[in-house]
């Protein structure tokens, strides 16, 4: 019973990073209707980001947090630029290839510049050991980081001008720009705010697990997943989905094979889609 | 006037062509693929590494040497991204289109399991490295030559050496969902029931995963004191360090392929204590009948490369030297002839011994070699990959 619950906590607390990933992708989703797939190459940014800062750079792991944000925002405003602008209001399959392409061409860089050989950052927390089951000090960490960055962006999206206007646009663009809202910029920006939250993602399981250049793919899948639970477009039920895919992970793996996690993951993934097509979470729409 | 011209043409045409002729002969064209990118990057650039070693000394002594004409040797390769459909259209265009007259294999049995079905369709000798999963030699090939022990030695001598160190161990087997980690696991199973060791746990998991917490959670439910398995190096290398976050509890760790690997190191302390079944150190004392010492080898590949060389490097370089010394015995290229001195061959390299089986039912199988069991250990505040068992090539105590 204990290992059971041991299970579930831990399954919470990853599940709150899956979460705080997969609102980058969801907001983005919301704001533009357009699937980021340069999703994963950006949680990849992240994990790379917090690799030279804290390793070659000397900065401790958890003080990259801030900086892997910016670095985040910045990259992702220039993809904006360079890949989405120009097909944003066409068909869905334009900004699908459109970011699909620049996916390949990112990683074909990192693959390049970083092989796809295992990096890993060492990161010393001490955690909680509970009757022989240790909850690691990274995985709080990580958990705590990532519900107060969910916290931050939800002050700023209802806070803040720019929040505001993000919703304005996300609601009615037209209308957003007949009451003087710069749209384009607006749009420039959201794209900005949702690669930076894929990318302190990517800082945050970085302090987890040890990865490579491919690693973003794994959980751009899991992001796909979550946001499916927590509704396309919904940011507050993509932390929920996150956090739920996290605790049905805890509840299942003690009671059957960890091989068949990913199937679960994925059967739920077409039950959501069939039965909740707006989301399991759809009443925390913001 | 015109018909001088065109018979000039047809001279130069025929001069140039025979001395490419003439070129070509004094080469051998070995290819192989290498996993550039994907997830088997790390341990096959390393097999790489030891191929190119091994080609690049011998062609500045000037190449094979076979009925007093020195071939040297040119290798063609390409990136077979850790992916089995481009291992089978790569070792095809290398047959066919760069006219390989050998081949090496690519890294892990998966990918060589393909690559077999394509060398034995155009009967070419492949030497097989980085491929230790039996089931491919047991088709029916007669053209592959193992350079590894088999699957079903990896984890004997780790059962062998828990048995002696506490023979109520309780075994937790965990391990990759892939066709070697479970061809090395189902003989491991036998193994730890034989020597009457409790398996507590049995469980694969998917090639994909990261996060090993609730496996972990599952071994320190299982109350194990010992986990063997693993894959290779991504999840080896992820589940070694989340062992260690978890504090789980184990006194003994074998994992398979990853903690061979020098990048190991990089995990730090999550490192320590974690052994490896290999094919090889650099520690060996093998006295070869042809070829560099391990120390020779150690030394030439440090200085190349910065690094310090795995098993996966020592084997890619064992596999140019079993080549080069069945081609110079056959004296001749000629696939049946060097094909006939492999099947005869019983020979010591800096590697170990070399035989390979010729029984039909398991042609080229790895009989000869024998595996170490090599664990990390921490020596003034160093990381240092020490053989532990057998116990007459230990090099340092068991860290238990």
């Amino acid at each position: 019973m204990i290992g059971i619950i041991a299970s579930i906590i831990d399954g919470l607390l990853v599940g709150a990073v899956y979460g705080l990933a997969a609102m980058g992708l969801t907001l983005i989703w919301g704001v533009m209707n357009v699937i980021n797939l340069t999703h994963g190459a950006m949680i990849v940014l992240g994990m790379f980001a917090l690799y030279f800062l804290a390793s070659a750079l000397g900065l401790p792991a958890y003080g990259a947090v801030p900086v892997t944000i910016v670095v985040g925002f910045v990259f992702g405003v220039m993809v904006y630029w360079i890949a989405v602008h120009r097909v944003i209001g066409r068909a869905h399959l334009m900004s699908l290839l459109s970011t699909f392409a620049m996916n390949m061409v990112l990683v074909g860089l990192g693959t390049a510049l970083f092989s796809t050989s295992p990096y890993n950052v060492p990161v010393a927390v001490s955690g909680i050991t509970w009757e022989g089951y240790t909850f690691t000090g990274t995985h709080i960490m990580a958990a705590m980081l990532a519900l107060a960055i969910a916290g931050l962006l939800y002050l700023l999206l209802h806070k803040t001008r720019i929040g505001k206007a993000i919703r304005a646009v996300a609601d009615n663009r037209e209308a957003a720009e007949l009451n003087g809202i710069p749209t384009t910029q607006v749009l420039s920006f959201a794209f900005g705010l949702g690669a930076a939250l894929a990318c302190v993602s990517g800082t945050l399981i970085a302090t987890l697990f040890p990865f490579t250049v491919l690693s973003g793919g794994a959980y751009e899948l899991k992001s796909f997943v979550v946001t499916v639970l927590g509704g396309l477009g919904n940011p507050a039920g993509a932390l929920l989905g996150g956090v739920a895919l996290g605790l049905i992970e805890g509840v299942t793996t003690p009671f059957m094979p960890v091989s068949w996690i990913p199937i679960i993951e994925f059967l739920l993934f077409i039950a959501a889609l069939i039965l909740f097509p707006r989301g399991i979470f759809a009443f925390s729409r913001a | 006037m015109i018909a001088r011209r065109l018979a000039v043409i047809a001279a130069a045409a025929a001069l140039l062509s025979s001395s490419s002729v003439l070129a070509a002969d004094d080469v051998l064209t070995i290819g192989f693929t290498v996993s550039r990118t994907g997830k088997l990057n790390n341990d096959s650039t390393a097999q790489m590494r030891g191929f190119e070693l091994w080609r690049d000394e011998l062609n500045d002594k000037g190449g094979i040497s076979v009925g007093g004409k020195q071939y040297k040797i040119n290798f063609v390769s390409y990136d077979d991204e850790s992916v089995n459909a481009r291992v089978q259209q790569l070792y095809t265009r290398l047959i066919n289109q760069d006219k390989a007259q050998f081949l090496f294999s690519p890294y892990s049995s998966g990918l060589v399991a393909t690559a077999a079905i394509v060398s034995e369709q155009y009967g070419r000798i492949m030497l097989t490295t980085g491929a230790a999963e039996e089931k491919t030699y047991k088709l029916g090939n007669k053209n592959l030559f193992q350079v590894y022990s088999s699957a079903d030695r990896y984890l004997a001598g780790a059962v062998d050496a828990v048995k002696e160190l506490n023979p109520n161990a309780q075994v937790a087997l965990v391990y990759k969902d892939d066709p070697f980690s479970k061809a090395v696991l189902q003989s491991a199973r036998k193994q730890v029931g034989e020597a009457g060791l409790r398996t507590v746990l049995d469980e694969a998991y998917s090639p994909e995963t990261t996060d090993f917490g609730p496996v972990i959670n599952k071994i320190v439910s299982a109350k194990a004191d010992v986990l063997l398995g693993g894959g290779h190096y991504p999840d080896g290398a992820t589940l070694a360090r989340q062992i260690y976050d978890h504090k789980a509890g184990l006194k003994w760790v074998t994992l398979l392929v990853a903690p061979d690997s020098p990048n190991f190191a990089s995990l730090g302390d999550a490192a320590v204590a974690i052994t490896v079944p290999s094919q090889w150190e650099p520690q060996v004392s093998f006295k070869p009948d042809f070829g560099p010492t391990a120390g020779d080898f150690t030394q030439r590949f440090h200085a190349k490369y910065g690094i310090e060389p795995g098993y996966h490097a020592a084997g890619g370089y064992t596999a140019g030297l079993i080549l080069q010394r069945a081609i110079e015995q056959a004296g001749s290229p000629e696939q049946t002839k060097v094909a006939a001195v492999l099947n005869s061959m019983d020979a010591t390299t800096m590697f170990g011994r070399t035989k390979f089986s010729t029984d039909s039912k398991e042609h080229g199988l790895q009989i000869g070699h024998e595996m170490i069991i090599a664990q990390w250990q921490k020596k003034s505040g160093a990381l240092f990959k020490e053989v532990i068992w057998p116990k007459a090539a230990r090099t340092s105590d068991i860290v238990y």
